[in-house]
């Protein structure tokens, strides 16, 4: 193993941890605005991660995201509060998981054999069922105004306002500072099981199946089991990011998870780059953020009114869609692969200027596949 | 029986009307392998448009000019965006989702521009209605079905006896072999949008016509209950799409009548009653009733 290898591993690392650390400071500088909308994007980006697993891995259009969302929302509300089995919140948490991926489950007879496009469509049945039923059974899901969700304790700790009182470095630990450690570490969760998944066996028999169904299946990946599975793994995201959401909101109401909320997930992905975990966090906290942002700053903004101004004016909820609108198409059209690909192209470009200022040894890229790299360097 | 009766004629209407909307949608999916996510709005788009200007043409010029506007907008959005993305079946997946984008900037703006409003369409029949033997059926729903019935008519007949209709099916049957036969796919591709975007300004009429209060921002929202017709008939089946919506609107008409003896389902299952259908069809046939089982050649 050569030196420079050991450094651009050590250099990896050491960023990943400066961004961890830099994800760890805004509970003690930012107010409780900007928590939330970070809190927000977080669940997002866990929601849009499965759904990418999904759609850009596995290659299936799904509209149905917002459905599994309030399996999960709806599950832990049900499970850990009153009417409703009332059960420890961090264990209703996990049922409520497994409540949208067992959803996810039932689904499969459907998911596994339609593929594509018609599938988009079956799934758009899920999110109009789902909705129809959030309104009618009143004894579970609290009907038309829904119901309050419990804070969630672990062991004692709860993530509320107080109790304990907590305080840390001189800040005040709200519910909203509290809620932004668990978002992240439920992340991070998210993050490194997708990418082991993406890169792992079943990612590359996923993907297979995506590029040709035939080839895949000559290979000896069972087709429908993987699609199922697929499916199934995807709603598990959901269901954890409808918690999330659950918590964030402190109450869930069925409009919320309407056929607007699924395209949303759709074009995280999509603007993101369609089948990358990093470019769906990225949509995400694009999807999440604009329309919050550009509500709260509106009166700055030229062109937009202050939302309950004159009628027929652009508000600042349509400038923020005609933005993310038009914001799906150019991305398709002039960059299909997305954020993520944006971002590769901007890289590869600054490493192809590189080795022409110092010497070259700042020219070794960090390496892909480090096993074959040391070899090219040894004389 | 005369509930049964009437049931089953608003069910019929209902149907020719999503029968004109899906077949926009297969139309749309045999040229091009796009499925329209923006039709909705298309829809919106044309209503819209004979609503703001019956006042100045009349009703029937104002239909003309709004089938023609909507047709040449589904057609541009198709040559100038849609196209760019090539002609290929992945390329058919992403400029399904581009639709999905168009949707939202099209729908975003009409939504303004309707607001809370409830718009009159100034169609000739109103509220008057016509006693047939013990029934009483609004004119609309007679005009839906007729109309519907005549249009459809000519579209069967435009693909099957026109050299554009030949030129569709060569394409939907193989794209390149089509492009080596001399076909101009841009064309027939954009002629495809334009016929479903005329299509759907027509539908808009009678979905805003009596017994409907009128035209309102989520007019466009009843064409995604095309889709379950669109689907359940198979997508690339023009007679398929046909069936699907005849079945849809008799289901929907009927579960909406007959409501009070389906309480257990809870109230305005009616709305949702198509996806259910289509839920039981796909899980029986996974590609429609109609739809073929492409065989894959390796």
């Amino acid at each position: 193993m050569s030196d420079r290898l050991l450094a651009a591993l050590t250099r990896r690392r050491a960023a990943l941890l400066l961004f961890a650390v830099v994800l760890c400071l805004p509970p003690f500088y930012l107010d409780a605005f900007w928590l939330r909308i970070g809190l927000f994007s977080m669940a997002a980006a866990i929601g849009a991660v499965g759904l990418a697993l999904l759609s850009g891995t596995a290659g299936q259009l799904s509209l149905g995201h917002a459905f599994f969302l309030a399996v999960g929302a709806y599950g832990y509300a049900w499970l850990a509060g009153e009417p409703g089995p009332g059960l420890p919140p961090a264990l209703a948490a996990l049922l409520a998981v497994l409540l949208a991926g067992a959803a996810g489950g039932l689904f499969s007879p459907v998911a596994a054999r339609v593929k594509g496009i018609y599938l988009g469509i079956a799934t758009l049945a899920l999110v109009f069922l789902g909705h129809h039923v959030l309104l009618t059974a009143d004894s579970v899901t609290g009907g038309f105004n829904g119901r309050s969700v419990p804070p969630l304790t672990l062991g004692g700790f709860a993530f509320t306002e107080s109790d304990p009182e907590l305080t840390v470095l001189g800040v005040p630990f709200g519910a909203e500072e509290r809620l932004w450690f668990l978002g992240l570490a439920l992340f991070a969760f998210t993050w490194f099981t997708a990418r082991g998944l993406q890169r792992g066996r079943p990612g590359r028999a996923l993907a297979a199946l995506r590029d040709s169904e035939t080839a895949a299946s000559v290979m000896g990946v069972d087709v429908a089991r993987h699609r199922s599975a697929a499916f199934v793994v995807s709603s598990m995201y959901a269901g954890l990011a409808g918690v999330l959401l659950a918590l964030a909101f402190r109450r869930v109401v069925p409009d919320y998870f309407s056929l607007a909320l699924s395209v949303d997930y759709l074009a995280m992905i999509v603007i993101g780059g369609l089948g990358s975990v990093a470019g769906a966090t990225a949509g995400a906290v694009f999807v999440t953020a604009l329309p919050l942002l550009m509500t709260r700053y509106a009166d700055q903004l030229p062109l937009v009114t202050a939302p309950g101004s004159a009628e027929g004016a652009v508000g600042p909820t349509e400038a923020a869609r005609y933005l993310y609108g038009a914001a799906i198409v150019l991305v398709l059209l002039y960059a299909p692969d997305g954020l993520h690909g944006l971002a590769r192209r901007v890289r590869d470009r600054a490493r192809r200027r590189r080795p022409r200022t110092p010497a070259p040894e700042t020219a070794v890229p960090t390496p892909p596949q480090p096993s074959a790299r040391p070899k090219e360097h040894t004389p | 029986m005369t509930a049964f009766l009437d049931n089953i004629l608003g069910g019929l209407a209902l149907g020719a009307v999503y029968a004109l909307v899906a077949l926009g949608f297969v139309v749309i999916f045999k040229a091009s392998g796009v499925l329209n996510f923006a039709h909705g709005s298309l829809l919106l788009f044309g209503g819209y448009l004979t609503a703001v200007l019956h006042d100045d043409l009349g009703f029937a010029g104002a239909l003309a000019l709004a089938v023609l506007t909507t047709a040449a907008l589904a057609g541009a959005l198709d040559r100038f965006l849609l196209q760019r993305g090539g002609q290929d079946a992945h390329s058919a997946h992403v400029q399904t989702i581009v639709t999905i984008g168009i949707d939202i900037v099209l729908l975003t703006d009409l939504a303004r521009r309707i607001g809370g409003d409830l718009l009159s369409l100034g169609d000739p029949w109103g509220d008057s209605v016509t006693r047939l033997g013990p029934l009483t059926v609004a004119d609309s729903r007679l005009a839906a079905i007729v109309v519907s019935a005549v249009v459809i008519g000519a579209v069967f007949a435009l693909f099957r006896y026109t050299s554009w209709g030949l030129s569709l099916r060569a394409a939907a049957e193989d794209l390149e072999a089509a492009a080596l036969m001399g076909v101009r796919l841009g064309r027939v591709r954009a002629g495809a949008w334009c016929l479903a975007g005329a299509l759907a300004a027509l539908a808009a009429v009678f979905l805003a016509a009596f017994p409907a209060p009128g035209l309102e921002r989520t007019t466009g929202q009843i064409a995604l209950n095309a889709f379950p017709a669109a689907i359940l008939g198979g997508l690339a089946s023009p007679a398929g799409a046909l069936a699907g919506s005849l079945i849809i609107g008799l289901t929907e008409a009927l579960v909406v009548g007959y409501q009070s003896d389906l309480h257990i389902l809870g109230e305005g299952f009616g709305d949702v009653a198509p996806y259910a259908v289509m839920l039981l069809v796909l899980l029986v046939r996974p590609t429609g009733l109609f739809g073929a089982k492409g065989a894959a050649r390796v």
